[in-house]
């Protein structure tokens, strides 16, 4: 296949961005995108240019590095994959394909299409936790946990911090990520006792890093790769009203 | 000098060394644990459990990873299960049992006690997760619910759908960041550890690139605690995530570590094959698919694969319930990618023309047992995976699947207390040779790493501590000005080649780096030859060589460039690479996934020579153009009697 990339570059988080026009030539449809991006980068190099700076880790939908904004959808055309997960044959010879990063405010761009989401981390480390310390622990099977229960808090659980939901959110809410955590945990007898502080402090933590708010217009859940329902931020509204009726956890 | 490789093994019988040990080694007092800073290289499942059961005891720790937050440590990727002797399914598990066929499982080239403490520790390990809502899978009545992996007869692996990895790691990393929270964690994400700093031969401090501004930054500690994970990207292609190397390690071995069975690694049985030139690295399918998958290839040559549920049953040699009726598709992991491989060599495998190089994983006659329903509740998303790479449904035709590199045994050498052999420098997690001998078993990286994070080092670091009379180091010693030095000297060897300076890439860092795999995978893959590895100790040298001359790296030192970092750990893969031929080439034996052709038994089976190989190889690095020095650890086989590995 050959293609035209129509690519973000961008010095660094104080620079002016641009896009730039590279053509890429013989792209085996079974390449996933990033070797795509990985040849275009062989090519610009072989002519001693400067690469397009991106990320990627697992290369398998489940580290969460991987994020790019493709003919203007976060992590592409197809639904819940990763941009990791993107095969050149869903796209067609001769396509334009235009790569844009992650935008918003609280991602600050580092290089080309490299972003910090380090927000998000602050967000996980204001509460989305169960305090508990290593040492002994109640045998594992001690709290039957039923089985729809389990499943459904694995199915939030999933989530594997992407930013993908920011990214397509029209206000750069972080409340599908942010929810997620939330639901994981209310979901389960072990998440009961910090309930009420958890989501008191993550919701406040995500508007004190500048996200915007969630107006359930639906991009996010759209977007991400896990398929994290939108009912997961209705959960987390609901959560967070609980918590300002019921302040004290003790409950 | 050779280096003196005491493994502290405690005394007393096996079951009861852990607890004696315990119980006689320093504990460090609460007011003077926060006199002490323990440096943290690695977020995976080792360095996050480590950094934050350590914080929460009291240390200071500092916590580095390379990637832009901890929790995209490679452990993420890790699919099927973790083991534990919990033995809920009632079928006869026991610590003894789980011992037992992990010093089986690794063809008897590991220490009994480090194996018995793991198999000790397994079962608080399953507590401790579900206490931090790790969300395993469970049984309609509410009881976490178990399968089996490779190499054992009972059912001992707890997992959570096919994400067991993220699961966990998001639950050691919840307590890393509770810790960050409280103040016990600093946390330096996007930071590459790119030297040790030893003081009076003691572990002291590293130095980090940054990996936005590219400084080079400056740390000192009382201890370092590496968790950098294995060294399997030196085969380029192979299971594990982009960004995966050994560089931390290896700065380590050079100065002072060593490396003990480099050799050793770890060859999957289920991945998806290469597809073609262009990729980039392999998927894994998981281990748990042998649970339900029958692995067959035709018995005689087909002219076309077109249909495969056309070729009659009758035709078909499902060669490992055939070869080993007693294990059948659940032998351990060398066994299955060998006999993949014996089947391609005569010519019956599957896979893409002309190399044909894969073998069927065929789910049919369990669709058929069990109905379609329960197997995608088993195995849904590895089949999703499945699809959405090759295009196939595993619904409808088997899948193909063929090795490809996955773990590595191999890494720093480190004694009971799981110190290398510089004071003051633990390893922990894949990065240590400790546990899986000469072959891992499936679901037991996640419990080593998890063991020796959460239960083994906090409490063995304490006696080094508490114990060593450790002055206070400034950034500025010597020992720190030298190692930045060195560091830049290296960076400029990549920004000085010739390549770089004429402007255009004579060769990319990814040419060269396939080249080094490829070679690595002829030579020193699934099949060993005494020639081949010759020929791989003339030719790494002369591909490293033509990369420092030749290699184009684009860019400056001073900020974000990814083909800089990469280049660095290339850089370092060259002469990895070299030690594991080396090692592969001194070990004239066959133990488990380091097969010697010349070693074999009329069935093909892995060979060992215990009279002379019963030892771990543990290499020392003697300066550069040096060769390295073995040095070696007698095995000694108190509980458990050395045979011939079988799974008929
Ligand atoms: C696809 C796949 C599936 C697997 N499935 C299973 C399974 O089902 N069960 C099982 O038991 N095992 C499985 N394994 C093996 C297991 O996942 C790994 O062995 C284990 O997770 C390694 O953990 P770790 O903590 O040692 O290292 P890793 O998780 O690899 O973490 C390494 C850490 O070190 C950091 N790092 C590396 N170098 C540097 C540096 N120079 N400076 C700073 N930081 C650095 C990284 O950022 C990262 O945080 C699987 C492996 C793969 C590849
Ligand atoms: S909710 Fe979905 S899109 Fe958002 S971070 Fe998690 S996985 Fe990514
Ligand atoms: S690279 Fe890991 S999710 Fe895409």
């Amino acid at each position: 296949m050959n293609l035209t990339l129509r690519v973000w570059k961008q010095d660094g988080p104080d620079s002016a961005g641009r896009l730039v026009d590279y053509p890429v030539t013989d792209i085996d449809p079974n390449a996933s995108f990033l070797e795509m991006m990985d040849i275009l980068n062989e090519q610009i190099m072989k002519e001693g240019n400067d690469p397009i700076e991106f990320e990627s880790d697992c290369r398998e939908g489940i580290c969460g590095t991987c994020g790019l904004v493709i003919n203007g959808q976060a992590h592409g055309p197809k639904r819940a994959v990763a941009t990791c997960q993107l095969y050149m044959r869903d796209f067609h010879d001769g396509q334009v394909i235009t790569v844009e990063p992650w935008r918003a405010d609280s991602f600050p761009v580092i290089k080309d299409l490299v972003v910090d989401r380090a927000a998000l981390d602050r967000i996980i480390s204001a509460g989305g936790y169960i305090s508990v310390r290593t040492g002994p622990k109640p045998d594992a099977n001690a709290t039957p946990i039923a089985k729809d229960k389990a499943d459904h808090a694995f199915d939030m659980a999933a989530c594997i911090g992407c930013g993908a939901c920011v990214a397509a959110c029209p206000n750069a809410s972080a409340s599908l990520f942010t929810s997620a955590k939330v639901s994981h945990m209310a979901l389960l007898p072990q998440g009961q006792v910090e309930r009420s502080r958890r989501v008191k402090r993550m919701v406040d933590q995500m508007d004190h890093e500048g996200f915007g708010n969630c107006s359930n217009i639906g991009e996010c859940s759209a977007a991400c790769p896990k398929k994290i329902p939108l009912e997961s931020i209705a959960r987390m509204k609901r959560e967070y009203l609980r918590a300002v009726v019921i302040p004290n956890d003790a409950s | 000098m050779a280096i003196e490789l005491n493994g502290k093994i405690p005394d007393g019988p096996l079951e009861e060394k852990w607890d004696r040990h315990k119980a006689k080694i320093k504990v460090v007092s609460p007011a003077n644990k926060r006199k002490f800073t323990v440096i943290v290289v690695g977020t995976g499942l080792g360095g996050a459990s480590a950094a934050a059961s350590m914080a929460e005891m009291g240390y200071n720790v500092k916590s580095f990873c390379i990637h832009d937050s901890p929790r995209r440590a490679h452990s993420i990727a890790a699919q099927g299960g973790i083991n534990s002797t919990k033995n809920y399914p009632n079928d006869g598990d026991s610590v003894w049992r789980l011992f037992y066929d992990t010093i089986k499982g690794g063809d008897y080239r590991s220490r009994e006690a480090n194996v018995y403490r793991l198999a000790q520790c397994s079962a608080s390990i399953i507590d401790q997760a579900v206490a931090q809502g790790v969300p395993f899978a469970r049984e309609y009545g509410g009881e976490l619910a178990n399968r089996s992996f490779g190499g054992a007869l009972v059912s001992r692996t707890f997992y959570a759908r096919g994400q067991t990895g993220q699961q966990l790691l998001l639950g050691a990393y919840s307590a890393l960041m509770r810790q960050v929270d409280e103040g016990g964690v600093e946390l330096f994400a996007r930071r590459e550890m790119v030297d040790l700093v030893v003081v009076d031969g003691k572990a002291r401090g590293i130095i980090t690139r940054n990996l936005v501004t590219g400084e080079l930054e400056r740390h000192t500690a009382d201890a370092v605690v590496l968790a950098s994970g294995g060294y399997g990207r030196v085969y380029f292609l192979s299971t594990n995530a982009w960004n995966s190397n050994g560089s931390a390690a290896w700065r380590c071995h050079r100065r002072g570590a060593a490396f003990a069975n480099p050799c050793y690694v770890q060859i999957h049985p289920t991945c998806i094959p290469v597809k073609g030139e262009q990729q980039s690295k392999l998927t894994l399918m998981s281990e748990s698919l042998r649970n339900d998958g029958r692995v067959w290839v035709p018995k005689t040559r087909q002219d076309s694969l077109a249909n495969a549920h056309n070729i009659d049953v009758s035709k078909r040699d499902y060669y490992l319930e055939r070869r080993y009726p007693s294990f059948g598709n659940l032998v351990p992991r060398d066994v299955a990618s060998r006999n993949a491989k014996m089947m391609t060599d005569k010519g019956l495998g599957v896979g893409p023309e002309p190399q044909r190089l894969a073998v069927y994983l065929d789910f049919r006659d369990a669709i058929d047992r069990l109905g379609v329903h329960k197997i995608d509740e088993r195995y849904g998303n590895l089949f999703d995976i499945y699809k959405e790479i090759t295009d196939d449904d595993p619904h409808q035709v088997p899948m193909k699947i063929y090795p490809a590199v996955h773990y590595t045994m191999g890494g720093l050498w480190v004694d009971y207390n799981l110190m290398t052999t510089i004071p003051g420098l633990y390893a922990v997690g894949e990065a240590n040779f400790s546990d899986h001998g000469a072959n891992r078993l499936g679901a037991s990286a996640l419990m080593q790493g998890l063991c020796d994070g959460y239960f083994v080092l906090p409490y063995t670091i304490g006696d080094y501590l508490g114990s060593e009379e450790l002055k206070p180091v400034k950034t500025t010693h010597d020992a720190f000005n030298e190692a930045v030095d060195s560091v830049q000297k290296r960076v400029n060897v990549l920004l000085d080649s010739k390549g770089t300076r004429s402007g255009k890439a004579r060769h990319t860092v990814l040419e060269l780096y396939r080249e080094l795999g490829l070679t690595m995978w002829d030579n020193v893959g699934m099949a060993r030859t005494e020639e081949g590895l010759k020929s791989a100790l003339q030719k790494i040298p002369e591909i490293k060589q033509k990369f420092e001359e030749t290699v184009f790296v684009p860019g400056s030192s001073d900020s974000f460039n990814k083909t800089l970092e990469l280049g660095m750990r290339v850089h370092d893969f060259f002469e990895i690479g070299e030690l594991m031929a080396r090692d592969a080439l001194h070990r004239d034996e066959s133990a488990g996934g380091h097969f010697r052709e010349e070693h074999q038994t009329a069935e093909g089976e892995a060979l060992r020579d215990d009279e002379d190989f019963s030892y771990v190889a543990a290499w020392e690095w003697k300066g550069e153009g040096k060769e390295h020095e073995l040095n070696k650890e007698n095995l000694v086989f108190e509980n458990v009697k050395l045979t011939q590995r079988s799974y008929k």
